[in-house]
């Protein structure tokens, strides 16, 4: 090394360069509605131009057009109605026992190694598959699409659950112990607190998997609900109901999402 | 309360912690566990209070537990151990609610900790809101409101900045110079050792055995830092730990 590497560099004085740009995306609700408006004008002056066929893609418009005769008729209510009651009861029956399997599992050892094994095993079937059998075991009505959510929203309950309760931090429970409180204090006070950010943000995924399974199973045997109507709408080649009856189920899942966001606020604001 | 600890030995799987581990702590002493890292002194802090099963040896307590005391044998946690969705007021009432106590009196023993901890403005913030210094006064508070014959702090100012030690550090001293208090103290912090404890246990490891019991016999209020009597007893413990701490600095960690 040369001798004058260590003399002093005479430059200009320089502000240093501020180097931590980016990597710090930030919300903007407004971005978030205006990326909707963006792509709808979009899309109806595809449609105005004839770029986009009206066969291939019904036009905005017409989509408008169709939803707001499923309203007036009273029809969307009746879908809407039907598929909303198989939605609540089957993820409420799905849910409420893959918590208390789950529970289970994350707290006793004897359930443990048999739980795990099992959801395993059974959460990857697809449950739609299992439709048939249970139209055999429950009857073609409401209760084999009850079973049909149910069963799919069970497993993701159960193991997302067992996880949550492995997650409470171990310490806290210890200090209960070393206070001498009951088990089921325990149990109610810092296990089930601790595992409910956990829990509440395995329902986004539940709830997810619960309309997927009902659209498929209204596909599948019923004579109202959102997925007969697109059904019905699609194979009479009614592209605007069948796009309309798609709307209406991405706002019903907007709907359920923006549920379980107020519950979060609602039963996680110590966070 | 006395606490007898006799032929206590420990082992986890391959680590023998602990080996016979003979200590009587007399009521209203303060003892302090001191050692290098990996002795054993949260072990053995874990066994005098219930909460882990020697593999050999066994506590025993005798005598008078204090005036509706709810449990005896109470921790102070280095992390602090509060739930983070109740409140400072909810942190504590959480450990009386499972025993037979009216709602006024309950209420009363909140209030009654949170005076003597200085805690009465925080009553209603949560723990995430609450600086280092403030969580350890409340979980100080709850232990307090069980009234405790012993109190089991392990490492309780670990997780503080030096200037909140400090200040701890006085309240600790004042509380159990007022009440009188029986307590096992681990530490690895010599000068808290000096300041707190009648008798300061120094550990060896591998496995963990008692080395020696060295006994400081200046009452607790009257110690203060800088104290040429109490810089001699820090100097001679640093003496006698200081090759354990050595060999624990330059050994691998074998244990995750
Ligand atoms: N759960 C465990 N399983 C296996 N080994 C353990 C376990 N807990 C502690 N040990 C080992 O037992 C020995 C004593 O551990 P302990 O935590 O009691 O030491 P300590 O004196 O409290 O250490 P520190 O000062 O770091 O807190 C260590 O060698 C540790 O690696
Ligand atoms: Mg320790």
């Amino acid at each position: 090394m040369s001798p004058d590497h260590l003399a002093p560099v005479k430059t200009a004085k320089q502000p240093v360069r501020f180097r931590a740009v980016g990597f710090n995306p930030r919300a903007n609700p407004l971005a978030a509605w205006g990326s909707f408006v963006v792509l709808i004008i979009l899309w109806q002056i595809g449609c105005s131009t004839g770029f986009i066929s009206e066969l291939a893609m019904p036009s905005p418009v017409a989509v408008a057009k169709s939803l707001w005769q499923l309203i007036v008729s009273g029809d969307l209510w009746v879908h809407l109605a039907a598929s909303g009651q198989r939605l609540a009861v089957g993820w409420v029956l799905g849910t409420v026992a893959g918590l208390a399997v789950g529970f289970l599992v994350g707290m006793f050892s004897w359930a443990r190694s048999p739980g795990v094994a099992l959801v395993s095993a059974l959460f990857p079937i697809p449950k739609i598959a299992l439709l048939p059998l249970f139209i055999i075991w429950f009857g073609i009505g409401e209760p084999s699409k009850f079973a049909t959510i149910g069963f799919g929203v069970f497993f993701p309950t159960v193991i997302n659950t067992f996880g949550a309760v492995d997650n409470v931090a171990r310490n806290l429970i210890r200090m209960g112990q070393s206070f001498d409180m009951s088990t089921w204090s325990i149990v109610r006070k810092i296990i089930l607190p601790g595992a409910l950010p956990t829990i509440l943000s395995g329902f986004r995924i539940s709830s997810s998997i619960a309309i997927i399974l009902l659209v498929a199973a209204e596909m599948i045997g019923a004579q109202y609900g959102i997925g007969a109507l697109i059904l019905s709408a699609g194979s009479l080649y009614q592209t605007d109901q069948l796009i309309a009856g798609v709307v209406v189920l991405s706002v019903f899942g907007l709907a359920i999402s923006w549920l379980l966001g107020r519950l979060d606020k609602w039963l996680l604001g110590w966070r | 309360m006395r606490l007898e600890i006799s032929g206590v030995c420990h082992r986890y799987d391959q680590v023998e912690a602990l080996r016979d581990i003979n200590l009587t702590i007399e009521p209203g002493e303060i003892v302090a566990l001191i050692g290098p890292s990996g002795c054993g002194k949260s072990t053995l802090l874990s066994i005098i209070g219930g909460l882990l099963k020697p593999s050999e040896g066994k506590i025993s307590a005798s005598g008078a537990v204090p005036d509706g005391c709810l449990n005896p044998l109470t921790y102070v946690f280095q992390d602090f151990a509060l739930l983070p969705w109740r409140t400072v007021a909810g942190n504590i009432s959480l450990v009386l609610e499972d025993h037979k106590l009216s709602k006024a009196e309950r209420a009363a023993r909140i209030d009654e900790v949170l005076e003597q901890t200085g805690l009465a403005d925080f009553r209603n913030a949560f723990p995430k809101q609450l600086s280092g210094g403030m969580k350890q006064r409340v979980g100080i508070a709850r232990a307090l409101a069980v009234r405790p014959a012993v109190l089991l702090m392990d490492e309780p100012l670990s997780a503080l900045d030096a200037q909140t030690r400090i200040l701890l550090l006085d309240e600790f001293s004042a509380l159990f110079a007022r009440t009188g208090m029986t307590a096992v103290y681990v530490t690895h912090n010599l000068n808290e050792a000096v300041r707190l404890a009648h008798r300061v246990v120094a550990l060896r490891r591998r496995p963990g055995t008692i080395k020696e019991i060295h006994t400081i016999d200046v009452p607790i209020d009257q110690r203060r830092e800088g104290d040429p009597l109490i810089v001699a007893h820090e100097t001679a413990l640093w003496e006698l730990i200081r090759d354990e701490a050595i060999a624990a600095d330059k050994e691998l960690e074998n244990v995750a």
